[in-house]
């Protein structure tokens, strides 16, 4: 660090604490730390005396009152007779849910722009150089309202919905579509397919292994699929292939039956993946630029196709460049799905802060927000660490 | 090598300085107002008839004028008000935070707004109740139709909940499409993706006289499906100001029961009222008890004017919104407009 800490360094045993470098880092970090959480305790405290003085209420108990307001998009039963804290459990699993797709689709159109960046094709490159640069210079929420708005005002009222398929439809409200009652018969039908999936993993393993030992290829790009889908449709026809589908039909107001998406869950989804497929873009970009041209080359000598070229030996090195930046991204895109109350998308923060203006204890609800983003971001960090781990380069 | 001693002594300054913060008493709203010359107000962001900011920008409405009747008691000039628009999640934490002298944004006197937020409501200045308003070609002649209805509502009312208590007592389901912002909320009712909008119905009336893009496209439905009184608040625990906020509404009642306008109230300087007389400070001792200026309902009535113009003005039959006075007639009319004597 400096560069006079050398000459001043006596026989340790006559060196005052003070005078060690390491000592005294170590005692300021430890000053710093003390002042830090001293602060926030005397934050804290301040904050509940406060509350305490002006009569306002403190503390969690509120989570087990009756919420008495309704939530529109439920992945699980809510009813206003249900306390505060079911619903903010459905307000979370709504917040997981357009993560977890949004992350899927910001990767997927991300690597496609990242590689169409790269492409030798001016017009393909040009066009991801656009699409980069006008996503990721425009706001979030303006891309939110303009999904939104688009979807909402150009499809017809519910009474004059669009019918694309049989039993599906459209209107400004949302898609709708048909989904199976819950029969006996659907749960042999998950345990063929959880049967026929762990066959096809079984395949592939049998599959690589026996390219390796011998070169020859088993067909298993088309058994797989295959032994996955073909046993439960034969559980189905031979349980008597029951018409159980439980069809959207209209009623006065709006369609009822069936399952439904609304545009607001959908214009959030959209945004957030197509806002952060532009950043990941660049960050795939960056990754494949940083596997030297050699390896490109010489895999080409080896004569193996474009398409083997950057899934076989660029992607798998240029993985270990993407993944750490890929997982901030993915952070991003989490808590910007908090952008959800501008458009009524029930979600944890809409949800959250519906109840901290019923109850009146925003201190309390906030703690509970801050800590459920916090663990659900670091819970996301976890996985992508070890995924990093595992595609890090191993130096021996 | 030496350690630096300024860190020391601006650590030691900062710790210090925020302590001093935190034993600084915090002293009586209306003597800050005083020292200030001007009355902070929290209203609302924009709700036609009750605080929205007109071309030049000047709040105007019921609420908005409240505001300047305070002002005008406490200042003695109902100009020196600076108006701070808050949503309706907002404004219980500016109050708290003391951001805001006084909250006037239509808020519903509840129980638990009244003690465990904090609050003191001071007299209602508007007894209003929810309803619901459709398109008038959805046919739909009542609420109790509105079975599977998706319905526009803002976040964090009392409407969101009676909202849901009506529906589970007639035994209807409904979907929300919970929006905070009340243009985009209003934005989704008139594009067709709500069935039905609710809110106090004075702000259904407000909304269709300001927003809609044809307002006989639009019915309220007949059902009131509670109560919502709304009032001024203050901070718990500070008696003084609560005194004067509560005082400028009852002034502006009873002018209107005295028959003080701000066109009269000169001429009634003269009246033999001895009730007038108290009021207006021609025999003092009023104000004195309330830590005001003898003038302070004078004041009020000659810049802002009494109760009935204040409505006629912002929400009646002059303004847009067309509202009838109901409820909110005087007592002697038989509405609830009542004043507490002034002795």
């Amino acid at each position: 660090m400096s560069k006079t800490g050398v000459s001043v360094r006596p026989a340790p045993r006559r060196a005052r604490l003070w005078h060690d470098e390491r000592a005294r880092g170590v005692i300021l970090q430890l000053a710093v730390v003390a002042l830090v959480v001293g602060l926030l305790a005397w934050f804290a405290a301040n904050a509940v005396e406060n509350l305490r003085r002006e009569g306002i209420a403190t503390g969690y108990g509120f989570l087990g009152r009756e919420a008495s307001f309704a939530i529109g998009v439920a992945l699980i039963p809510f009813s206003p007779a249900n306390s505060y804290a079911h619903a903010l459990l459905v307000g979370f699993l709504n917040t997981l849910l357009v993560a977890a797709l949004g992350i899927v689709l910001a990767t997927v159109l991300g690597f496609i722009v990242g590689i169409a960046r790269l492409s030798s094709n001016w017009l393909v490159s040009r066009l991801a150089l656009v699409y980069v640069e006008a996503m990721r210079n425009t706001p979030l929420l303006l891309q939110i309202f303009l999904w939104w708005d688009v979807l909402r005002l150009s499809a017809p009222q519910p009474r004059a919905a669009w019918q694309p398929l049989p039993h599906v439809f459209i209107s400004n409200r949302g898609v709708y579509f048909p989904v199976p009652f819950y029969g006996p018969l659907d749960l042999w039908i998950l345990l063929a397919a959880a049967l026929g999936l762990a066959a096809a993993v079984l395949l592939r393993h049998r599959a690589r292994r026996r390219q390796e030992l011998t070169g020859k290829r088993l067909p298993a790009l088309w058994l797989a699929p295959a032994l996955v889908l073909l046993p439960p449709i034969a559980v189905f026809l031979a349980g008597g292939a029951p018409h159980l589908l439980d069809l959207p039909r209209m009623t006065r107001f709006d369609f009822a039956g069936g399952e439904s998406v609304t545009f607001e869950f959908t214009a959030l989804l959209l945004a957030l993946g197509v806002y952060t497929a532009a950043f990941v873009g660049e960050i795939v970009r960056a990754g494949i630029l940083a596997v030297s041209r050699g390896q490109s080359e010489a895999a080409e000598a080896l004569g193996l196709r474009r398409g083997q070229v950057l899934r076989l030996v660029v992607l798998p090195q240029a993985i270990r460049v993407i993944v750490p930046p890929l997982t901030s991204e993915y952070l991003n895109l989490t808590k910007n799905s908090s952008l959800a109350v501008a458009i009524g998308f029930p979600d944890l923060f809409s949800v959250g802060s519906t109840i901290a203006n019923q109850t009146g204890q925003v201190v309390e609800v906030m703690s509970i927000l801050v800590a459920v983003y916090l663990s659900l971001s670091l819970a996301t960090s976890l996985a992508m660490n070890l995924y990093n781990r595992r595609t890090a380069l191993v130096e021996r | 090598m030496r350690f630096p001693s300024w860190i020391a002594s601006v650590s030691a300054g900062a710790v210090l300085a925020l302590l001093a913060l935190a034993t600084g008493a915090r002293a009586g709203t209306l003597e800050t107002v005083k020292q200030r010359g001007q009355l902070v107000c929290i209203v609302n962001t924009g709700l036609a008839g009750f605080a929205m900011p007109d071309r030049q920008g000047n709040y105007q409405g019921l609420d908005a004028d409240t505001c300047r009747g305070i002002a005008a008691a406490v200042l003695g000039d109902a100009k020196k008000v600076k108006f701070v628009p808050a949503t309706a999640e907002q404004r219980f934490t500016l109050m708290q935070t003391g951001e805001g002298d006084v909250l006037v944004r239509n808020t519903t006197w509840t129980l638990l707004r009244d003690t465990a937020n904090g609050l003191t409501f001071a007299p209602v200045t508007y007894y209003d109740g929810q309803g619901f308003m459709v398109a008038k070609k959805l046919g739909v002649k009542s609420a109790k139709e509105l079975d599977g209805a998706t319905i526009c509502v803002q976040p964090g009312t009392t409407t969101e909940l009676n909202l849901a208590d009506y529906f589970r007592t007639n035994h209807m389901t409904f979907k929300p499409l919970v929006i905070e912002k009340l243009d985009e909320v209003e934005n989704a009712f008139f594009s067709g993706r709500c069935d039905a909008y609710t809110t106090d119905r004075s702000g259904l009336a407000a909304t269709r006289a300001s927003k809609a893009p044809n307002p006989d496209d639009y019915v309220i439905l007949p059902e009131v499906i509670s109560k919502e009184p709304l009032a001024p608040a203050v901070r718990h625990g500070d008696d003084e100001w609560f005194d004067v906020v509560k005082w400028t509404v009852f002034a502006m009642v009873q002018a209107e029961e005295k028959g003080i306008t701000s066109q009269n109230v000169d001429a009634m300087l003269k009246s033999d009222d001895p009730e007038v007389q108290r009021m207006l400070g021609v025999s003092p001792g009023m104000g004195k008890a309330l830590h005001l200026d003898d003038k302070w309902a004078y004041n009020i009535i000659k810049q802002v004017g009494n109760y009935g113009e204040v409505f006629e003005r912002n929400v009646g039959a002059k303004s847009p919104l067309k509202l009838e006075r109901g409820l909110n007639r005087l007592w002697t009319q038989g509405g609830l407009m009542y004043a507490m004597p002034f002795r």
